[in-house]
């Protein structure tokens, strides 16, 4: 293992002093997504539905959607902005005639991914909090998740970003695997509740119903065995992603 | 020795770019590659500071392994690659502060070193000017203010002139020149003979992945060629009578219409071919050998490939 700290954390401050200069034209549309879903979805069909799970329709949206903003920090991160940093920009190529090494390169990126993740999914959090949508402070039990969800995501995402050759491609990841993820992960609706027996392992496998699960959990004050599972998952899947990516880091920086 | 390679070998797949190099850049000298696109010269750069790694041979640099240590390598030297590589939202200074914390440097030696920088590089003027607003001269002269962040021992250059205006040329030549007077040692790549010949000390010429001479620039002309040169327009069926009398030239190479001559003393050859040319129709030119010469006629081509 070659990493070192000091170095990674040099590379998480290039993204950081970037993003100081952007964030209010960054934050606001993926801030404000969830919050059209909340009030769309959330108080405007919530009207018909008299109670979701013991509580309101809209209170048993809000844990999934902070998951949600975790995911959108974290995978707009992983996605474009690594893919130019690596192919358009070669900033990669730059840190390495530093003491940079590839590890460094690798552990700092998924540092900034999950504190991007932090950011909107944290700012998230306080807006429910005021809509009164948490009760706290049992619902603080979330705050672990959301980095949680940051570093699943910026695992995926790095991992498709090693894998494809252009940019073209993230339409798809986006469309067909983002999107599906968001709609069928127990975020609107308990999905095993519409599964056929012989179906429910296909739930297990999403990655995003384990942060959302344990979110509505943490929400609820009420963290049991299933909780246990969820977090591994979530560790073993990033773990695995990232022992891949940091393979493939070294092949494309060092030829 | 600076730079150490011994026998180094590149093989990209089936496509051999670096075959069997050995290189001493011993302390304090300006260290020049020269030779055309692709022929392996961008390649050793990169091994040298340990981005690539060399198939066959072996590289110290520092009298360090490159392979075993290269943070410690290249926590000593400076690169200055070809393709600018700068953050296009962020100003020169900015820009400077992100790269010097690659090198772990902290407050106040980063802004004390990042202030010397500016002054040195003569980048006062635009300092806090988005760097997607500059131009390419200014450009140019931050990504090498990027590369001496931390004081190297070793100053690498790929390429630090290609496409820049003739008076940025000199200004950047007589930086490294600074350098090295302040014992910087310097290495580059350059497919420009001229920048060769005036900034280095040493020059290896580089063709097909391998040195096929290296010396002093005026040593290389001496011992290869002959120091003065003269050129003159003729068809090879006219040389016979053109020459017929004249003093023998060390050496003569052809460039289509164009026949270059070199010799010791051009006086007496250039009078006999005065009083053949009267009107001066041949476009004679007398002329120092240069190191393009030099390359012509160790690898045939020019080193503009053509």
């Amino acid at each position: 293992m070659s990493l070192s700290v000091p170095h990674a954390v040099a590379v998480w401050r290039r993204n950081a002093s970037m993003y100081r200069r952007i964030w209010m034209l960054n934050i606001l549309p993926n801030f404000f997504e969830p919050v059209l879903y909340l009030l769309s979805i959330g108080i405007g069909v919530g009207a018909y539905i008299s109670q979701m799970g013991g509580t309101s329709y809209a209170a048993f949206l809000a844990p999934g959607l902070v998951c949600v903003a975790a995911m959108n920090g974290a995978s707009f991160e992983v996605t474009y902005n690594i893919f130019v940093r690596l192919n358009f920009e070669k900033q990669y190529d730059a840190m390495l005639t530093t003491p940079i090494q590839p590890d460094d390169v690798l552990f700092g990126e998924v540092l900034w991914a999950v504190t991007r993740s932090a950011i909107y999914g944290i700012c998230f959090f306080i807006v429910i909090t005021l809509f009164g949508l948490a009760r706290l402070p049992a619902a603080l039990l979330v705050l672990p998740v959301i980095p949680l969800t940051g570093l699943l995501f910026a695992a995926i995402g790095l991992a498709f970003s090693l894998r494809i050759q252009t940019i073209d491609l993230y339409s798809f990841y986006f469309t067909l695997f983002l999107t599906p993820l968001f709609l069928f992960s127990d975020v609107f609706f308990p999905l095993k509740e519409r599964l056929a027996g012989g179906w429910l392992w296909v739930a297990e496998a999403l990655p995003l119903l384990h942060p959302v699960r344990l979110a509505r959990a943490g929400f609820a004050g009420r963290i049991d065995l299933n909780a246990l599972w969820d977090v591994t998952y979530i560790v073993v899947v990033s773990l695995l992603l990232l022992v891949w990516a940091r393979g493939a880091v070294r092949a494309r920086l060092i030829s | 020795m600076i730079v150490e390679a011994r026998s180094v070998v590149k093989r990209f797949g089936e496509r051999l770019a670096v075959d069997g190099i050995d290189l001493d850049v011993a302390p304090g000298v300006c260290f020049g590659l020269l030779g055309p696109n692709g022929a392996g010269k961008t390649t050793t750069l990169r091994m040298v500071y340990g981005v690539s790694r060399p198939t066959a041979g072996s590289i110290r640099v520092f009298g360090i392994d490159i392979a075993r240590d290269p943070r410690a390598v290249r926590a000593r030297l400076g690169v200055t690659l070809q393709e600018n590589v700068l953050i296009e939202a962020l100003s020169p200074v900015e820009n400077l502060r992100v790269f010097g914390r690659y090198h772990l440097l902290r407050e106040p030696a980063l802004s004390r070193r990042i202030d010397a920088l500016v002054d040195f590089l003569e980048l006062r003027s635009h300092a806090a000017v988005p760097v997607q607003r500059l131009s390419g001269g200014f450009k140019r002269r931050l990504a090498i203010a990027m590369s001496l962040m931390n004081e190297p021992e070793l100053l690498v250059l790929d390429e630090p002139t290609t496409g820049l205006d003739p008076a940025v040329r000199l200004a950047l030549w007589a930086r490294v020149r600074d350098l090295r007077a302040n014992g910087t040692t310097v290495l580059l790549t350059t497919h420009y003979m001229d920048e060769a010949q005036r900034l280095c000390d040493r020059v290896a010429i580089v063709a097909n992945g391998r040195i096929i001479a290296e010396g002093a620039p005026a040593e290389l002309i001496s011992a290869t060629l002959a120091p003065e040169t003269v050129e003159i327009d003729c068809e090879p069926g006219e040389e016979s009578a053109l020459f017929d009398g004249t003093p023998p030239a060390r050496h003569r190479l052809r460039s289509g219409r164009r026949l270059m001559l070199y010799v010791d003393d051009a006086a007496r050859l250039v009078e006999r071919l005065h009083q053949r040319d009267p009107t001066n129709r041949r476009a004679l030119v007398v002329r120092p050998t240069n190191l393009e010469d030099v390359f012509l006629r160790l690898a045939g081509t020019s080193l503009e490939g053509a």
